[in-house]
């Protein structure tokens, strides 16, 4: 190697651009982190992914790769590590069989007369196919996905639309209080709701006190508090996208429509709510997607015969000890909540196109 | 700069890395399942470091102990769990020569055991008890008249009995192990039958008092039944007596008890057992046979107030739970106990199904 080339390499490691320096910096603590935090086999496991991707960054720049590219490569390795490869092993496991043993299922390659063999069926996306269990329970869990969605949207837009409007230091306050509830955490407050709902609760409380009614009513282990439950937990995810949409909705287009005489409600239907349309839609994925899965909000609020897909899952998993299965219904599942979202990008490119 | 902050975290692995001496010992158990002067008192006698973690289901035990290795020396699953995670080879065999005090073991008990553990030759009896009925002595009065005796499965079982109960809650076990037994058992069934059709049987008789049943959850109860929220539940005798504790303790007024029908209840057994791949056996042995002292376990049931299987510890324990029939139960109801096996994957699959069933009517 030159002299040229060694002071090229040599100034292109130590002129690193920002954005590089903040990653590495951040990697580097994510894996000191881990080293204190986790047990001895994952902190080593960490320690060495960090390395890895050290070291191919050394490579990469070495190489002459460019730096937009490399950037790029941290969340993509992100989204490889953490989400396509447990996604091809629940994918393997599915192929397999359960059986009484560590790990509790099947090999997929068997040692057969002629060499390794191939032993893996869709036997178990069958079974799911055969037992009009798994349907109801898809069909249940988006049934009670999308009307949490819609009430969430209903009750949310009001209120984005609401704090969108508001003058400048009361709007603060209004988003703060929106984000306030994650400040505690989730179980703490689907628990509480426990406590507000149940017999001798305090909803029951106020409302016997009142007269209104004379015997107490049973609201916990039903429908309705799971419905409640998803829709006050995932309400701030509706309404922050919406508000983000809205406060951006030039205030002369709503002139501009009064002026050729359209009512205020005309006005809403035809220019505000068309343009909010991105922010529906982000929202609405930030409902759906998770309530659709959602286990500890039925655990907890649900009845005997809430059928949702997460308990199925952890029935399979834990009760049947099926793993195969299990991961089959994940997998299912994963395909149900894609096609959607695929589906709601597709019409949002669309609308963006259009604009 | 890179280089160093690497060495940096690199060092800090290292640091991390704990070293694993000689006298360490590592346990996981149920969550107040033991007591800390037991712990501290083996740490004292042998220098053996003691950890403990604990958990608060047998599926989440068996979920980690059939991913891979845990590090664990010593378990204390159910035994039906056991049974299961013995045939795929998750637990290995005791060495017998260590354990001196195995002779302290009640034999009937342990002949018990042995259901879930082939000559009981990987596992000892922790502590033992029963899956029945626990309720709340004046709202039952209240409804069912005051001289109604709750000591059969009728009062859950019975669509017309749990009718009039209904209306103050009745909670079930969420698993199907515990429920289908019992179930057989009130139908005159084999209640350690594993028959499709018997099984069937057991999951309509469920089916059909469903209407009446608030919840089917498996610890949910003990706080439910303390407060008066529910007044019947299908529960595990510590977990009742934990809730009548819990009852009286808050003074609210509410009576809590607990009942063995006499058609007959589950036993269960927590047992104690060396995962395969422990890092310590030699202490994970001293450990067990220490738990088997009469002086060590007698405490620990006071504390727990759960039965252990050691004869000789029996008149070391307080009189006010050896005296009761609900925690040591009588020899004619101890003849009526059954214990149930489920150990291969058709089975579990045929009842996981039926518990749907059961549960959702789908």
């Amino acid at each position: 190697m030159s002299a040229g080339a060694l002071d090229r390499a040599g100034a292109g490691r130590f002129a690193l651009p920002l954005p590089l320096k903040i990653t590495f910096g951040l990697l580097v603590l994510l894996a000191a982190a881990g080293a204190v935090l986790l047990p001895q086999n994952a902190a080593l496991l960490l320690g060495g992914l960090v390395a890895a991707v050290l070291v191919a960054f050394g490579l990469g720049r070495a190489a002459g790769i460019s730096d937009r590219w490399l950037v790029i490569a941290i969340p993509m390795l992100w989204l490889f590590v953490f989400f396509l490869v447990p996604f091809l092993v629940l994918g393997r496991i599915s192929l397999s069989e359960a059986m009484i043993a560590r790990p509790p299922y099947s090999p997929l390659f068997e040692q057969g007369a002629d060499g390794w063999e191939y032993a893996g069926s869709f036997g178990n996306y069958q079974f799911l196919a055969e037992d009009p269990l798994y349907a109801s329970a898809y069909i249940s869990s988006i049934r009670i996905a999308a009307t949490s969605t819609l009430l969430a949207l209903l009750i949310g837009y009001p209120l984005a639309y609401f704090i969108a409007r508001s003058p400048e230091p009361r709007r603060s306050i209004l988003l703060l209080l929106v984000i306030l509830p994650f400040w505690t955490s989730f179980l703490l407050r689907v628990y509480a709701w426990i406590g507000l709902l149940r017999r001798d609760g305090v909803i029951n409380g106020f409302l016997m006190w009142t007269g209104i009614i004379d015997q107490p009513l049973v609201m916990l282990q039903t429908d309705f508090a799971v419905y409640l439950g998803i829709v006050y937990t995932y309400l701030p995810f509706m309404i922050l996208p919406l508000y983000a949409n809205l406060v951006k909705l030039d205030g002369a287009l709503l002139e501009a429509a009064s002026d050729l005489g359209a009512s205020p409600i005309l006005t809403f239907f035809t220019v505000t709510l068309p343009l909010s349309l991105p922010g529906i839609i982000a929202g609405s994925m930030l409902v759906f997607i998770p309530a659709i899965g959602e286990f500890v909000i039925p655990a907890l609020l649900g009845g005997p015969d809430t059928l949702m897909i997460g308990r199925v899952l952890w029935d399979e998993f834990f009760s049947a000890r099926d793993w195969p299965v299990a991961s089959a219904v994940a997998i299912v599942m994963l395909f149900l909540v894609v096609v959607p979202i695929m589906w709601l990008q597709s019409v949002q490119n669309r609308q963006e196109g259009a604009q | 700069m890179t280089k160093l902050k690497l060495a940096v975290s690199f060092a800090a692995l290292a640091a991390a890395t704990p070293a694993l001496a000689e006298g360490e010992l590592r346990l996981f158990i149920w969550s107040d399942y033991i007591t800390d002067a037991a712990i501290e008192r083996f740490e004292a006698e042998t220098g053996i470091d003691v950890t403990v973690d604990v958990y608060d289901s047998n599926e989440t035990l068996e979920a980690r102990l059939l991913a891979g290795s845990t590090g664990f020396d010593i378990v204390v699953p159910t035994g039906n769990f056991m049974a299961r995670q013995i045939a795929a080879g998750v637990h290995q065999p005791l060495n017998k020569d260590m354990l001196p005090n195995l002779s302290n073991m009640d034999p009937a008990l342990m002949e018990r055991s042995a259901r879930f553990d082939a000559g009981n030759e990987h596992s000892t009896i922790y502590m033992w008890g029963t899956t029945g009925i626990g309720y709340n002595i004046d709202a039952i009065a209240e409804r069912l008249g005051a001289d109604y005796e709750v000591n059969s499965w009728d009062l859950v079982f019975n669509p017309e009995t749990a009718a009039k109960v209904a209306d103050c809650g009745i909670s079930f076990l969420d698993s199907a192990d515990e429920m289908l037994p019992p179930a057989l058992a009130y139908l005159g069934l084999n209640p350690e039958s594993r028959e499709t059709a018997d099984l069937e049987a057991a999951a309509e008789l469920l089916g059909s008092v469903r209407e009446h049943v608030r919840y089917f959850h498996s610890s949910q109860y003990i706080s439910d039944l303390a407060n008066g929220e529910t007044c019947v539940a299908v529960g595990f005798s510590g977990d009742v007596f934990q809730a009548a504790a819990r009852a009286e303790e808050a003074g609210q007024g509410v009576n809590v008890w607990y009942a063995i029908p006499q058609e007959g209840a589950q036993v269960w057994f927590d047992m104690l057992v060396i995962p395969a791949d422990a890092p310590n056996v030699e202490n994970a042995h001293r450990f067990i046979n220490y738990l088997m002292e009469p002086d060590v376990i007698a405490e620990i049931t006071n504390y727990v107030w759960y039965a252990n299987a050691n004869r000789p510890s029996w008149p070391l324990v307080d009189e006010e739970i050896t005296s009761d029939p609900a925690i040591f139960p009588t020899e004619e109801v101890m003849a009526k106990l059954f214990t149930s096996v489920t150990a291969d994957s058709r089975t579990d699959r045929t009842m996981t199904r039926l518990w749907t069933t059961v549960r959702t009517g789908q």
